[in-house]
């Protein structure tokens, strides 16, 4: 369907965009990569009066490691810039490993990061791996800049702590410590839909295999991506044995509260959670790891 | 409101006057002429808009024709012309890598951008590649062999001959 008729105004500056939104009313929506927000305008389920196109501001985009090991991500950095970022393929692996979940080629190519986390949908990947890595994001506004730890950013379904007026300009990934591994697994009906469920996660281990610490974040279950607390507690300090991926796989399914939807059961998605769970942290003990060796 | 915009179109400079609503896709088919990108979805899944902005395959659905002001886009029939079809082209026509053509274009422009970044994938990396794409005739396994012959004879290599269901029964 095509959409209903808006305005239309492409700021260059970061203050010329907070003006249009400033000025643009209830009704003015902020356009990102478009991957998101276009089809719904499509369907006429989002009718904004007028479009703050974000495109033509350059300074939203790009990657940047930072003297503190940080990795910085401008909000309009698209999906495939990430992939095929070296900087991130070094420091921030998952976020490499992640990438080609995220949709298709083509919707890669324009999606942003930025419109990725202020939408803020229960399956996407990109707010799941800002838990897992314990992101920051950077929202500025006319009254000024506020960083949001990403424990506090993702508020409900589809809803988030951005204010009316707050642009959401960068994300800071923290620097990770030395030997981390990673892994993130989901399920979803074909390659490339949606997440039915997923798990992002990053162990540290102690030299005997036990865990030190992890974090272990649940995707497409619940209104909002999950850190499973339960689950770091069940195995910190313990090896990662079959015994025990079956023991917090099941501990898991029956923590969440999943969702009950068109696309999966609450009780298929409680199995999801175990698989998932006990594959990630299968991989995360096989392999990868988020800093190599200088 | 109309706006104008000026897009290099298949190499050419076109200008036209859009309303802000108006599609990538539907300034390409309207205000242009150039029908070979389809409109299938309206919302990003099914690939049959697939158009080449700066080199990258996008969705035309999801794109406004004001965004692509100042920008080089290459559609389907940038690729090649009848009677000199790119090799890509050419190695559809050879696999029968179209029945309907409805997918088509956008299987082409994809497939495109792929192997300039890529010019020498397995099967497995052109099935990932074309995976934003939907084709409801084909079954995907001819497309496959065509995206493949053409990486091959780009790259210098014989054309590879097309699939056959078996020819049991069938004396040459």
């Amino acid at each position: 369907m095509k959409p209903r008729g808006f305005d239309y105004v492409a700021p260059t500056t970061l203050e010329g965009a907070l003006e249009a939104l400033s000025n643009g009313g209830d009704d003015a929506r902020l356009l990102a990569g478009g991957q998101t927000l276009v089809p719904i305008m499509n369907f006429r389920l989002a009718t904004p009066d007028l479009l703050i196109d974000l495109n033509g501001v350059k300074e939203f985009s790009g990657i940047a490691l930072q003297p503190d090991g940080s990795l910085l991500i401008g909000a309009m950095t698209r999906h495939r810039m990430v992939e095929q970022s070296e900087l991130v393929r070094e420091h921030m692996p998952l976020l490499h490993a992640a990438m080609p979940l995220i949709a298709h080629v083509q919707i890669r190519n324009r999606g942003t990061i930025g419109g990725s986390l202020a939408h803020c949908d229960p399956a996407a990947e990109w707010p799941a791996l800002c838990l897992a890595l314990d992101a920051e994001i950077t929202a500025v506004s006319q009254a000024g800049n506020r960083v949001i730890p990403i424990a506090d950013f993702a508020q409900g379904i589809l809803t988030t702590a951005l204010e009316p007026g707050e642009i959401l300009t960068q994300v800071r990934f923290p620097k990770q410590k030395a030997g981390r591994r990673y892994a993130i697994k989901e399920m979803a009906r074909r390659h490339g839909d949606f997440a039915l469920a997923g798990v992002a996660c990053t162990v540290d281990f102690n030299e005997d295999k036990s865990v030190m610490a992890s974090r272990i974040v649940a995707f497409g279950v619940e209104d909002t991506a999950v850190l499973l607390n339960g689950v770091s507690a069940a195995i910190r300090g313990r090896v990662l044995t079959e015994a025990l991926l079956r023991e917090v796989g099941d501990y898991a399914a029956s923590a969440v509260a999943p969702r009950d939807d068109f696309h999966a059961s609450e009780i298929y998605r409680r199995e999801l959670v175990d698989v998932m769970l006990r594959r990630a942290l299968a991989q995360a003990v096989a392999a990868p790891d988020l800093r190599r060796a200088a | 409101m109309a706006v104008d915009i000026s897009v290099t179109v298949n190499g050419k400079l076109c200008t036209g006057s859009v309303e802000p609503r108006q599609s990538l896709a539907g300034f390409l088919r309207d205000d242009l002429d150039l029908t070979g990108t389809h409109i299938g979805c309206e919302h990003g899944v099914c690939g049959s808009c697939t158009v080449l902005l700066d080199g990258a395959s996008i969705r035309a659905c999801l794109m406004f024709a004001v965004q692509a002001n100042g920008a080089e886009i290459t559609t389907v029939e940038g690729l090649g012309a009848p009677g000199a079809m790119s090799p890509l082209q050419q190695a559809f026509h050879r696999h029968h890598a179209l029945q309907c053509g409805f997918c088509t274009p956008g299987m082409l422009t994809t497939a495109q951008a792929f192997l300039d970044e890529n010019p020498a994938p397995t099967a497995d990396e052109v099935r990932e590649a074309i995976s934003g794409n939907i084709c409801r005739c084909t079954g995907y396994v001819p497309i496959v062999a065509a995206i493949l012959d053409a990486a091959g004879v780009i790259a210098g290599k014989p054309e590879t001959p097309p699939h056959h269901h078996s020819n049991a029964g069938h004396q040459p």
